[in-house]
């Protein structure tokens, strides 16, 4: 039997909560009692510039956190997508912002889903949840970990004086689930 | 009770220097290995144990602070990257000469120069041959998960202080920032003032009591005789710790044609590559040296014994590979791969390497 392994990528600009994403998908998957790893391009990357996050999810030891063919590319601006679609692996999936993405993917042999959460997160007043409707859509898509598990990976990731968000963050998450849609 | 948490490499370094009783850390701030400090920074054990954790003016202040604090006995240790390791090299000389106990961990990144702050292991000569000038070695330690980041601190501190002498942990940018499952050990409460004098009586300045013989900690002698005597001292310490510290980790290798010798993230990366050349029914394995010095020359030998080729996996010019060499002599063909100046190989361009140096040849 094949055991579980998800080798994702979140990429977009730095100060949409990427880094985060990807942490608290670490965190839940360590609490489901699989292994992690999380990889940061940590570069001199700030609020505007470009930033990523490798994450594996296994049920086997990790061996490289480095790899360059995604089971699941998260793509939330346009160099992401340029960079990261032709390394998501074939059968693989690719869910993207429509949000300032001028020039959509075009593989056949991935999953497409699209989420317009910038959109959404605006008109409902969750602007800064709306990496959380992007983590719902995807999860909604690729159950690796429960949204239980995500909203307690949230709560592990989150300092304290922000644990009065974590309703909208929750609220968030499952607006995401049912906001995915396939491309 | 364990205490499980998702942290970086350099956060599970801060953790374990405050739980293994260190007395004092002395650091100054470089990428990629700042979140040393400033995580030691964030848990203030100044108001726990009573851990000293000062920020020096340079990365020469802070390893001519290690050199002091080290000469009372007491357990110290800084952390910095590639270029403020090369600044603390008189340093290591010094403390080596001196032979005194104290941890220092590298997170390497790209050079030379001041180089790139994305990850390298282009310090292997560094850490192994010329850590500074004159005849003396560190022992070096290669942790390649975030779990042997903390372990190897406990262990680290062990040798210093079984052996007198400087111990590099030699990591890297990849290792250092990327976040893994950690388990915390209960913390050890740090030494007192008593069992300090107690246990280092023999060589520590700890303020000399009447009547007993004062210790003098140096690394200058000025009679050629006398300092060829430290030398030769030095070096009898060297060969004990040859034949007792080896450590590694062989992966496959008992069967495997062709093997991957690689340590820290590109021993990772090479596991990596080793399941994909397995799953093309290929017998490679993977031989990881975890001490860089001493380095498993003889167990590399004897563990591969089947191998008839060997790639040297790391992100350098090809550094480790002239202690394969050394190692295998002319049996076996030897080769290297890896990439340079900040770029990290992936699983398949090890595996690509492989194939095109040496099982399609």
């Amino acid at each position: 039997m094949k055991t579980m392994q998800e080798e994702m990528i979140i990429a977009g600009f730095g100060g949409q909560g990427v880094l985060s994403m990807g942490k608290i998908l670490a965190y839940s998957g360590m609490m489901q009692g699989y292994n992690v790893s999380w990889m940061p391009a940590y570069g001199p990357e700030q609020r505007g510039g470009t930033a990523n996050v490798t994450v594996v999810v296994s049920e086997r030891p990790v061996s490289s956190p480095i790899v360059q063919e995604y089971d699941t590319a998260i793509i939330l601006n346009q160099q992401s997508m340029d960079k990261f679609e032709p390394m998501v692996k074939p059968g693989g999936i690719l869910i993207y912002d429509t949000n300032g993405i001028t020039r959509h993917p075009s593989r056949s042999d991935i999953a497409i889903y699209t989420i317009d959460a910038t959109a959404e997160a605006a008109t409902r007043g969750l602007s800064r949840m709306f990496n959380m409707m992007i983590l719902g859509g995807y999860l909604a898509v690729k159950p690796i970990v429960t949204l239980d598990s995500a909203i307690k990976g949230l709560a592990k990731s989150l300092p304290e004086r922000l644990h009065r968000t974590l309703p909208d963050n929750e609220k968030a998450m499952r607006l995401g689930g049912e906001l995915i849609r396939k491309a | 009770m364990s205490d499980i948490r998702l942290m970086k490499g350099n956060e599970a370094v801060a953790h374990a220097a405050v739980r293994c009783g260190c007395d004092g850390y002395f650091g100054y701030p470089i990428t990629p290995q700042s979140e040393v400090l400033e995580t030691l920074m964030e848990l203030r054990p100044w108001e726990s144990t009573g851990m000293v954790v000062l920020q020096a003016e340079s990365e020469i202040g802070a390893i001519n602070m290690i050199y002091g604090a080290a000469c009372t006995g007491k357990m110290v240790m800084t952390s910095s990257s590639s270029p403020g390791i090369s600044l603390m090299g008189e340093g290591f000389s010094y403390i080596a000469g001196a032979e005194l106990p104290c941890v220092v961990v590298n997170v390497a990144r790209g050079g030379p120069g001041l180089g790139t702050i994305q990850p390298g292991q282009s310090d292997y000569f560094l850490a192994t041959k010329a850590g500074g000038h004159g005849d003396f070695n560190m022992i070096v330690l290669a942790p390649n998960s975030v779990q042997e980041m903390y372990n190897f601190v406990f262990d680290a501190f062990e040798l210093a202080f079984k052996y007198r002498n400087p111990v590099m942990i030699l990591s890297d940018g990849v290792i250092g920032q990327m976040m893994e499952r950690v388990e915390l050990s209960e913390p050890l409460p740090r030494r007192t003032d008593g069992q300090i004098v107690e246990q280092m009586r023999s060589w520590a300045v700890t303020g000399k009591p009447v009547g007993a013989q004062r210790n003098i900690v140096t690394s200058v002698q000025l009679d050629p005789i006398v300092q060829e005597n430290v030398n030769h001292r030095l070096q009898a310490k060297y060969k004990v710790i040859r034949e007792k510290e080896v450590r590694y980790e062989a992966i496959g290798c008992e069967d495997a044609d062709h093997i991957l010798v690689a340590y820290g993230c590109s021993a990772r990366i090479s596991h990596k590559a080793m399941e994909l050349a397995r799953d093309a029914g290929h017998k490679v394995g993977l031989f990881r040296p975890v001490t860089l010095f001493p380095f498993p020359y003889e167990q590399l030998d004897s563990v591969c014994k089947r191998a008839k080729g060997f790639l040297s996996v790391e992100l350098s010019a090809g550094q480790m590979i002239e202690d394969v060499r050394l190692a295998v002599g002319c049996r076996a063909r030897v080769e290297h791969f890896g990439r340079m100046g900040g770029v990290i190989h992936s699983p398949n361009e090890v595996w690509q390497a492989l194939q095109e140096k040496l099982l399609n040849r």
